[in-house]
């Protein structure tokens, strides 16, 4: 190449006349919808087949793991759910309860385990002892079992990590058939409950032994039935006589060894465990086992081992059929002469030992409680309950009595007798259990079944009566927390609203409310949910002075953002304009606003700012556009720390005044004219303020576009020149998403939207011609750009069809009302010469450009160089078709994929009748001649 | 030779005869040879004795290792299995029938029965003789029980009982320092052996807190011989039935199951005895111990 420059001349364009040759052809697939199968039925179905097969998906067979355990647990819902009977009655299953006992009942303190630890010989026959010396009986009886160890000091977690091995080694002793010390190992595990000493942990520890029995119970029916060869078809259904002699031997021998076993407790509880194996000797196999189960609990001295004994008994029972009920209003009765003979004096060394005071103690008797009670409630008659009941009044520490009873029966139950209950609740002595507990569960049940209509203010004046009186803020807040939602169901505004009052006082002083977020969390996500009608719940005049109640900060956005959900859901009409309901809004949104910081993560930031802006979205007064604007304003001030918040509101204000645009046809009268003016003030001055440069490039462009859209040249011009300063402060790389991304590829989109603005944009007769785009040339030439792409050309190449399309008679788009420079100067040729020398200075920067690079990436420049030429530039001109021919033959040279690309190019467009036929002709040859 | 084994299988899966019956079963002789195996015979005896052995209370301790009593022979018979020959690999089955006959008429066939001083045990052997090599042999224990009403029969019967300080025999003044109770009772003293011993125990009032109360099942053999007889109670088993304290004035059930093979019905021979009583023991947390007895009548039905 030769020449050091090379003259553009631009073509003539006809585009009213390019337009029409445009052919459009019909298409039957939109590319982007799925397959679609019809059916020759009249329905239409989806296939199988998914939109869009991913390589992952494609290889795996089967369902993805997710889904696969989402099947199994809905699988195992339903299993459990079977064990849930089909008539009404609901059953909490064991399994539910345990985990939740297992959490609650820890401890901190160190706990010992006496255990097997070598291979116990067998069982020798109980030989020469010779007087009633019970010391050296005892003894014996440790030694002859193999050496017993005693592990002290164990943690909790290691203590059930022990009883978890005790569980394998169970296993593994019955698989090698040594099944003489699996039962050496089970009564050891048994023993453990007869031990006290870690008072809090004993429940935790029951649910840990008794899995241990229930493997044991299992392992031994698996056996017998095994050895019986019972077939599957009538595993479960199968009778005493169906089981042949041998089995019944085995079967007998079992409970043989285990009516031998010296001490009470693992005597009783290895003999529950197996008591499913009695099915197995006897037709009617369980009632009279059961009964003498239960009284021989009455020889347990210690109360909480003999209710935790009776639970098991209850479970084992429940287990095997859950209509067994003979043995349980007698285990019921036991329990409560037990229950009432708990002397103090009796429990109060134990509670000095232990250093816990009554009421936990009293409180580890619930669990067992509870589960007795549910199975005696459990299809019970209502003579029984109401035998139940009555005990439960009379007792004299009855408050635990009375939980369990709550929790245990029906919820129906509970509500048609909502007042008794009450009343009971009243008088009920404090001791062991806190009578807010007990208010609490009665609020549960209050909640979840429907108490009759004419009982439920008399209920609500008795509880709250209680309630209110409670002086500790963790009790009253407990019991607040469930009524509340019974207010919030079933009463009106007034009721809420004097409950808030109540719960405001209760927890401000001594700033109580600082330990219970949860719990009034949950309060105000309940009222939430019931009051939908967002006027009535701001008219609550004690609304917002509990919300301020939340005085963390991350509890405040939390709390802000459900408010904000629950509006966006609820409010039906898109946009209000009550006075009350924004200014609320606008306090909770500047609340959330406000806890913002530097340490917020950004997920949150962009969560707020989303929350806020649905909010501004909503406000909307209509034809009034001046108070919208300044609630604009207001907001700007409010919000000024969110970058989101800052750019949408740019985006209102402009939309307004294109809104004004519109409503006056664009022909601006005496009002609306200084309003526009206001409207694009705002956003000159808003802009500034955004951290994202980018941002603030791109919104320069499109506030310019407003501005000139409504005849504010002036400050049109500010804008693109604000914008074209900006361009040489933007960094090379910003932080997207915690990545550093480079700015490059943005600037270019904008730079490109600058260019397609700049078309219709007139020039100032102040300053010279084209000054915005010389500036804008400058400001890229000034620019960093990165040597790895070639961004610069591209803004350039762009330049040049800009070039061309400036120096058309008429431009291809215009606003409307505002003279563009096709009119400004009329194609004057001074302007033309203008436009094409600045042309050739840009041809220039291009060619260095090419000429800068290897051959195979100046290829591609040089093709798209190519196209723009043949499309913008006069092929006529015979300095073009130097031009032309150079560009060609370097093409040519490099890369013929491209060239033949261009070449198609060019016998298509012969194919449209332009001036240009000729010159089109002429590059044929000459790419012709090339090729060869 | 772990080659070849000799096994019996009785086609009576719980191994409890009667007097009379015939223990029928096969004997079955395992060949892991590849070969044939010779031998001098196989038979099958059946033996019942009672074997007595001397405390060494009444004579000493030395004597009492040499001189043990004479057993007393109850039932014996012995049949021929195979006459000497070959048994061919793998798995031979023979069957036999033994009957179960006493051997003197006026002593009946005493029920089986494992004790400490009095064993009385009833014992199948087959036996392969091989020249050469060392016999092999098998043994088993099979169990009689009496078989009807006739032979062993009592009436259930209840006692009742009281336990206060006065029932302990200590002086009166030793009676002070001990503390005040009342426990009431009864216990089923008589009856089948089959049924558990069953009975109630009620705590009408007591001083100080309970250990523990227990029952503890005590077998009373009587061996004589020429120089003398000996009586030895010695215990059983102990099965707790009350741990700690219990409530007051509830009735804790008494029940314990009779192990097999270590009672048997109450005997009372020429020669020898075999009686069972049970001790309630109630044990306080201060040490103090208190036991009452009960001597037992049992029978089979």
């Amino acid at each position: 190449m030769g020449e050091s420059s090379y003259n553009w001349v631009s073509r003539k364009r006809q585009y009213w006349r390019e337009k029409r040759q445009l052919v459009f052809e019909e298409t039957a697939s939109h590319p982007l919808k799925g397959i679609t199968v019809i059916n020759s039925g009249k329905e239409q179905k989806k296939t199988d087949i998914p939109d869009f097969i991913d390589p992952l998906t494609a290889l795996m067979d089967g369902r993805d793991p997710l889904s696969v355990l989402s099947l199994e647990k809905k699988v195992s819902v339903g299993v459990k759910e079977k064990e849930v009977i089909e008539k009404d009655e609901p059953f909490e299953s064991w399994n539910t309860k345990k985990s939740a006992i297992l959490a609650k009942y820890t401890t901190s303190e160190t706990l010992s385990i006496s255990v097997l630890c070598s291979d116990g010989d067998k069982m020798s026959v109980k030989s020469v002892v010779s007087e009633t010396v019970r010391n050296r009986l005892e003894q014996l009886d440790d030694f002859e079992e193999g050496s017993v160890q005693e592990t002290l000091n164990l943690s909790q977690q290691d203590y059930t990590k022990r009883i978890d091995d005790l569980n394998s080694e169970l296993k593994i002793s019955w698989q090698s058939d040594q099944r003489v010390r699996s039962l050496k190992i089970v009564i050891q595990c048994a023993k453990l409950l007869s031990d006290i000493s870690v008072i809090q942990f004993y429940p935790s520890k029951f649910v840990l032994v008794t899995e241990i029995l229930d493997t044991f119970g299992r392992l031994v029916f698996e056996r017998i039935r095994d050895k019986s060869k019972i077939g599957s078809d009538i595993a479960d259904k199968f009778t005493s006589d169906q089981v042949p002699e041998s089995a019944k031997e085995t079967c007998r021998n079992w409970f043989y060894k285990i009516a031998s076993i010296r001490e009470l407790l693992p005597r009783f509880y290895v003999e529950c465990a197996i008591l499913k194996c009695y099915r197995f000797l006897k037709l009617e196999p369980y009632k009279p086992a059961l009964l003498r189960l239960s009284s021989m609990i009455r020889g347990v001295g210690d109360p909480l081992v003999a209710i935790y004994a009776r639970c098991y008994l209850c479970r084992v029972a429940s287990v095997l059929d859950k209509n067994l009920r003979v043995h349980l209003m007698p285990t019921y009765s036991d329990f409560l002469i037990t229950f009432s003979q708990i002397r103090s004096e009796r429990i109060q060394p134990l509670l000095v030992k232990n250093r816990i005071e009554m009421g936990v103690y009293m409180n580890l008797y619930s669990p067992a409680l509870d589960w007795i009670l549910q199975c005696v409630a459990y299809k019970a008659s209502s003579s029984e309950l109401k035998t139940i009941l009555q005990t439960g009044r009379e007792r004299s520490n009855s408050g635990i009595l009375l939980h369990s009873i709550l929790s245990a029966f029906q919820p129906d139950y509970i509500v048609g007798r909502s007042l008794e209950f009450a009343e009971m609740i009243k008088e009920c002595k404090d001791v062991g259990i806190s009578r807010s507990a007990l208010y609490r569960r009665l609020g549960m049940c209050a909640v979840f079944a429907e108490v009759p209509v004419e009982h439920r203010l008399n209920l609500l004046n008795e509880v709250w009566n209680a309630v209110m009186k409670l002086a500790d803020p963790g009790e009253y807040i407990s019991c607040a927390e469930v009524w509340i939602e019974f207010v919030a169901k079933y009463f009106g505004k007034r009721e809420l609203n004097t409950l808030l009052a109540d719960v405001v006082k209760h927890m401000t002083c001594d700033r109580a409310f600082e330990d219970h977020y949860p719990e009034l969390q949950s309060i105000l996500g309940k009222i939430l949910s019931t009051m939908t009608d967002f006027k009535t719940l701001f008219s609550l005049d004690k609304f917002l002075p509990f919300v301020d109640l939340f005085q963390k900060e991350s509890v405040r956005i939390e709390i802000g953002k459900m408010i904000m959900d629950s509006y966006n859901k609820n409010s039906k009409e898109e946009a209000t304009e009550d006075e009350v309901l924004i200014n609320s809004l606008m306090y909770i949104s500047r609340m959330m606003h406000d806890c913002v910081n530097a340490l917020t993560l950004e997920d949150e930031v962009r969560s707020i700012t989303g929350h806020i802006i649905s909010y501004i979205r909503s406000v909307d007064f209509g034809r009034d556009f001046e108070r919208q604007l300044s609630f604009y304003v207001e907001c700007r001030a409010t919000f000024s720390g969110l970058d989101g918040v800052t750019a949408f509101l740019v985006h209102c204000v402009n939309g307004l005044a294109m809104e004004t645009r519109r409503i006056v046809n664009s022909v601006h009268t005496a009002k609306t004219a200084p309003f526009v003016r206001a409207c694009v003030a705002y956003t000159f001055i808003t802009i500034p303020s955004l951290n994202s440069m980018l941002e603030q490039f791109r919104l320069y462009i499109l506030s310019g576009q407003v501005a000139l859209c409504n005849q504010c040249f002036s400050q049109a011009d500010a804008f693109f020149k604000a914008a074209v300063t900006l361009l040489k402060s933007i960094p090379p790389a910003i932080a997207i998403d915690g990545k550093s991304r480079s700015t490059e590829p943005f600037l270019v989109e904008y730079i490109q939207q600058f260019l397609s603005t700049l078309l219709y944009v007139p020039d100032n007769p102040d300053a010279g011609v084209l000054y915005l785009l010389n500036g804008l040339l400058n400001a890229v030439e000034a620019h960093d750009w990165d040597s790895s792409h070639d961004s610069k050309f591209h803004i350039f190449a762009n330049v040049l069809c800009l070039l061309s399309s400036f120096s058309q008679e008429q431009y291809i788009y215009r606003i409307e009302r505002v003279d563009s420079n096709d009119a400004l100067y009329g194609s004057d040729n001074k302007f033309i010469n203008e436009l094409n020398s600045l042309a050739c200075n840009v041809l220039e920067q291009c060619i260095i450009r090419i000429k800068e690079l290897t051959p195979k990436r100046s290829a591609v420049l040089c093709s798209s160089l190519l196209n723009i030429v043949i499309a913008h530039a006069d092929l006529n001109c015979s300095n073009i078709e130097i031009l032309l021919k150079t560009l060609l033959t370097v093409l040519s040279e490099t890369d013929l994929k491209l060239f033949s690309k261009i070449r198609k190019r060019v016998e298509e467009g012969l194919k449209t009748k332009d001036n240009q036929d000729k010159a089109f002709e002429k590059l044929l040859n000459c790419m012709n001649n090339l090729k060869t | 030779m772990s080659d070849v084994h000799v096994d019996i299988r009785l086609r009576r899966i719980t191994k409890i005869y009667n007097e009379g019956d015939s223990a029928t079963g096969v004997v079955l002789i395992v060949n892991n040879t590849k070969s044939d195996v010779s031998h001098q015979g196989v038979t099958l005896a059946l033996d019942g004795r009672v074997n007595l052995k001397m405390s060494s209370k009444n004579i000493g301790v030395f004597e009492s290792f040499y001189n043990s009593v004479k057993p007393i022979q109850l039932t014996s018979a012995n049949i021929d299995i195979l006459k000497p020959g070959r048994v061919k690999s793998g798995r031979t089955e023979l069957p036999f029938e033994i009957p179960l006959k006493p051997r003197v008429a006026n002593r009946p066939l005493y029920e089986t029965y494992h004790g400490l001083y009095v064993n009385i045990e009833y014992m199948l052997m087959a036996e392969m003789k091989r020249s050469l090599r060392k016999d092999l042999r098998k043994e088993i224990e099979i169990v009689v029980e009496y078989k009807d009403k006739e032979q062993s029969f009592i009436s259930p019967e209840s006692t009742s009982f009281t336990l206060n300080p006065n029932s302990v025999q200590k002086t009166a003044k030793e009676r002070e320092t001990f503390p005040r109770f009342v426990i009431k009772g009864d216990l089923k003293t008589q009856g089948p052996i089959g049924s558990p011993m069953t009975g109630e125990i009620t705590i009408e009032s007591c001083e100080q807190p309970i250990k523990s109360i227990e029952l503890q099942l005590m077998r009373v053999e009587v061996c004589g011989c020429a120089e003398g007889y000996s009586k030895d109670a010695t215990e059983i088993q102990n099965i707790q039935i009350a741990e700690g304290d219990p409530c007051r004035n509830v009735a804790i059930p008494i029940y314990m199951v009779y192990p097999r093979l270590y009672t048997c019905p109450t005997l009372t021979t020429r020669n020898f005895q075999v009686e069972f009583e049970v001790n309630i023991i109630v044990i306080f947390q201060s040490q103090y111990l208190v036991s009452q007895k009960f001597p037992l009548q049992l029978s089979r039905f």
